[in-house]
């Protein structure tokens, strides 16, 4: 085959923007505002990424209903949410500008509920010490993403809808391109751009039960980690302790924390409400340690505690899991949540619509009435690709990522609703990095043929392997071999998940796909497999070498955090020879003035002074 | 456990025929569930769009049994074993392959309305609603985009009218903005002129379909047939409307 890429059809833009979520889109608008010329290309069409999904709401220190809520005790709640592994730098930033961004968002349309004097309400969620979560009932991603979509489709970026990016470009060292495919004819497309934005989510796909779309299948990582750039926190994948667990259909779908943030309760086979008994020793001292004063906080005391049902995700996760193991689960494997016996009908379907809509339709439950079944679901990848905390860039120059794809930022956990306002911070800030960068290069960027054929032969291939492997039991086989990197982990069963991944990567490269490339899902599916078995490498390796358990990353043969691994992230990037390079790489000293805030006392915090 | 027999649209552009394929169905599925167990084994090139599988995300709209559903939220329990389940795309969209169709002219319909336009905040910076004002707008917003809508509505779907009218799912899209409390642009005039009010018929077909039970006809379309009517046919009622509104919230009503 010789190396003409004419006849490839070819766009040029200034920066390139991958993935059109709440962080692409953001990014996006960023980089139009920034006058550049900007392209986004999306898997599937615009608006429904999975930001769209995302329920319970946007975390920012806006103080609405806490007035002694401010940016350092959202600081601080991240930090210890995220076991102090979180980048010192974009904890920072984040917990700063997260509420300029959600009033901005106010200013282009969004409607959040309201307090009763008319400001955005904030509910509670679990980790934050105030009600801090700006929402939209409990569909806030949709109106984030329509918000974004709606005022983005009037600043003149160029949307490239249900186009996959393969591969990223280089010319030395710098980004120069991006070669996709369009998903309805197959055929392939080069963007020439001197930047990209990567902002492509997550991988939960790798897992069996989890909240996520066929969308997350880490592509974004791995385009990333194969141009060069590196890796963080792999080993941190979060369950989400409240997935739908019946029927199986449904398992893994998920339900929001805002169910317990509006009250909610987990009970065990026994009608008793197990959290009482699982307050980590850090915790004790800001969580309820009876119903009673639960109640008074449900009744807006100042003065109680939070419920321990509203503990971080790991915490309450691994509860269940240990009620489960001990003979006390539902009958399905989970818990009981109840929200039925802890607020009237008329309040439930006003500030739980979807979830009544969900368990009615797809349960056959009326969560008004009775009781829901619930377990953990994978959600969402701490780890992710690293970047700097006030460019975005990665260690590719022209690369930059924000939102789910990236690491860091959560550090070993995240805590709710930080998610929605992470992709608004850091898609803000990455289409400022990206603008800064394009402005200072100096040489036209050349696109190398070769690069593209390779590419192009590689992406084919399975079309033409007739007898290979189907590309939908390879998945489920792959996601069988993630049941040894699940919630809770040992040496042994990671190292058998990466012996299996290794005999899975030739098979891989072995698939075939039935019919032509015309929107063929079999063929779309084959080719997220190698980013697949890709990112599910990277997070048993990561997760064999930190020997201790931190968040959500559980070893039974490790209990506990070590002290030796606080102050450690794990680091990979893609050898020379194709191999993954993984190391423990000491973390920064935290700036005194941020030591401070994590460390500080709640009352020192809440006049929002010296510190 | 039991078996099913679906009946499902193959093809592209080009042609294209029903294909049936026998399949177990288990406890709990829905026809999404099925679809995708017949993808992985036995059409493994069968296009099909969805993205969350809970009803959120408005991908997976088709005709199942000649009725407009969202293929993730139709239970495999409405329909019998001995029925055949006929599935089909949209069909007011011209189809791409199989059970995906091309849906961008709906995006060039939003293009046609003018952003939101907010007025000065509040001396602190701040804007302030109540709930009640916006609990109608927060209706309208609940939108999915799934099209289904679209898909039933006579004026696309029979009179191919796609040049005159942009359907109910803008509709509801003007009228979230129209009556934002905060916004203020006059939007009247591009809705009978660019977006068509005039062409909609109130059938209620849109209504009917939609599963997010936005009440599309009554709550968005009616309301903004009137405020066209008052202000192009009767001047009076018009400016009484627009003093009295001034009295009530602001610049608009
Ligand atoms: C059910 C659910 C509920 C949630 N609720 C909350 C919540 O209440 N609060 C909160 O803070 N967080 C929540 N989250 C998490 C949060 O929604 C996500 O982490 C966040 O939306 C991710 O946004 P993103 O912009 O990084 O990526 P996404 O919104 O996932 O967008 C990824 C984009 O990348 C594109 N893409 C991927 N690969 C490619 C490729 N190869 N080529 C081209 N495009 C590609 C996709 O098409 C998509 O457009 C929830 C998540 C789920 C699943
Ligand atoms: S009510 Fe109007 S918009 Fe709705 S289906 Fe009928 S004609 Fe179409
Ligand atoms: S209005 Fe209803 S039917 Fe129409 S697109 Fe929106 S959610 Fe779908
Ligand atoms: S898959 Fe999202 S609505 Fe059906």
């Amino acid at each position: 085959m010789n190396a003409d890429i004419s006849e490839i059809q070819t766009f040029d833009h200034d920066v390139v923007v991958i993935g059109a979520g709440g962080a692409g889109l953001r990014a996006a608008i960023e980089c139009s505002a920034q006058g550049l010329n900007t392209g986004m290309i999306c898997k599937s069409l615009l608006g429904k990424a999975h930001t769209v999904m995302a329920e319970g709401g946007v975390a920012a220190s806006l103080g609405h209903t806490d007035q002694r809520d401010n940016w350092k005790v959202h600081f601080r709640d991240t930090i210890r949410g995220g076991k102090f592994l979180n980048q010192w730098r974009m904890a920072e930033l984040h917990a700063q500008h997260a509420a300029d961004r959600v009033r901005e968002l106010e200013e282009w349309g969004a409607v959040f509920d309201r307090t009763p004097d008319g400001y955005i309400n904030q509910r509670p969620f679990g980790g934050h010490r105030y009600p801090r979560l700006a929402h939209t009932g409990d569909r806030t991603g949709l109106e984030i993403i329509r918000t974004l979509q709606d005022y983005g489709i009037h600043q003149g970026i160029h949307v490239h809808q249900e186009c996959t990016g393969l591969k990223l470009l280089k010319d030395s060292g710098r980004i120069s391109g991006v070669l996709g495919y369009w998903r309805d004819t197959g055929r392939f497309v080069l963007f020439r751009t001197k930047a990209v934005i990567m902002s492509t989510g997550g991988a939960g796909k790798i897992w069996r039960v989890t909240s996520n779309s066929w969308e997350y299948t880490g592509d974004g990582i791995e385009m990333a980690y194969s141009a060069g750039a590196e890796l963080i926190d792999m080993e941190f994948a979060q369950f989400h302790p409240t997935g739908m667990i019946w029927p199986i259909s449904v398992r893994g779908i998920l339900v929001t924390e805002g169910v317990r943030g509006e009250g909610g309760v987990l009970l065990n086979s026994e009608n008793e409400r197990f959290m009482f008994n699982y307050t980590p020793d850090r915790f004790k001292e800001e969580t309820a340690d009876s119903p009673e004063e639960a109640q008074r906080w449900l009744d807006g005391d100042a003065s109680a505690r939070r419920p321990p049902e509203l503990l971080t995700r790991d915490v309450v996760a691994k509860s269940i899991m240990k009620e489960v193991e001990a003979g006390r689960g539902s009958p399905h494997g989970g818990a009981y949540l109840d929200i039925a016996s802890r607020r009237d009908g008329e309040y439930i379907k006003r500030k739980l619509p979807s979830m009544y809509h969900q368990f009615k339709e797809l349960a056959e439950v009326d969560i008004t009435k009775e009781r829901m079944e619930v377990g953990p679901t994978l959600h969402y990848m701490m780890g992710g690709i690293a970047v700097d905390g006030d460019t975005q860039m990665t260690a590719v120059p022209g690369l930059f990522a924000c939102g789910e794809c990236t690491g860091g930022m959560h550090g070993a956990n995240r805590l709710g609703g930080n998610s929605l306002s992470d992709l608004l911070v850091f898609g803000w800030l990455a289409g400022k990095g990206a603008k800064d960068y394009v402005g200072q290069l100096s040489r036209p960027l050349q696109i190398v043929p070769e690069h593209i054929e390779e590419a192009r032969r590689e992406a084919v291939a399975p079309l033409n392997i007739e007898g290979g492997e189907n590309p939908y039991l390879l998945h489920e086989e792959l996601q069988n071999i993630m049941n040894d990197v699940n919630i809770v982990r040992t040496a042994d069963g990671l190292k058998r998940a990466i012996e299996s991944l290794q005999k899975l990567k030739p098979r891989v490269a072995n698939i075939y796909a039935a019919g032509s490339s015309q929107y063929n899902p079999g063929w779309n599916q084959a080719l997220s497999m190698r980013p697949m078995v890709m990112v599910a490498e990277a997070v048993a390796r990561a997760a064999l070498i930190r020997e201790e358990s931190r968040g959500a990353h559980t070893r039974l043969d490790f209990e506990g955090e070590r002290e030796e691994w606080g102050n450690i992230n794990v680091m990979m990037c893609q050898n020379a020879d194709g191999s993954m390079d993984i190391r423990k790489v000491q973390r920064d000293v935290p700036p005194d003035h941020l030591a401070e805030i994590a460390y500080a006392n709640l009352e020192d915090l809440e006049g929002g002074l010296h510190v | 456990m039991s078996e099913y027999t679906f009946r499902i649209w193959r093809g592209d552009s080009a042609s294209g025929e029903f294909v049936d394929y026998q399949t177990e169905v288990d406890d709990g599925m829905v026809v999404l569930d099925v679809l995708h167990r017949i993808q992985a084994e036995q059409a493994g090139d069968m296009a099909l769009r969805w993205n969350c599988k809970a009803g959120k995300c408005g991908s997976c709209g088709m005709e199942v049994n000649g009725k407009p559903k969202l293929a993730c939220m139709t239970r495999m329990n409405t329909y019998l074993e001995e029925d055949v389940i006929t599935v089909q795309p949209l069909k007011t969209f011209p189809v791409i392959k199989d059970l995906v169709c091309d849906v961008s002219w709906n995006y060039d319909q939003n293009l046609k309305i003018r952003p939101f336009k907010p007025g000065p905040a509040d001396s602190d910076g701040r804007y302030r609603m109540s709930q009640k004002d916006v609990d109608r707008v927060q209706e309208f917003r609940k939108c999915i985009e799934c099209y289904l809508c679209q898909d039933v509505c006579h004026v696309l779907r029979d009179h191919k009218r796609t040049d005159v009218f942009v359907g109910p799912r803008f509709m509801i899209r003007a009228a979230s903005l129209d009556m934002h409390p905060l916004d203020v642009e006059d939007r009247i005039p591009d809705i009978r002129d660019e977006l068509g009010s005039g062409y909609c018929n109130i059938t209620r077909c849109c209504t009917d379909v939609c599963p997010e039970n936005i009440s599309i006809t009554d709550n968005a379309i009616i309301p903004l047939k009137e405020r066209v009517a008052d202000r192009y046919y009767d001047p009076i009622i018009w400016l009484n409307n627009k003093v009295s509104g001034l009295f009530q919230n602001g610049s608009k009503t």
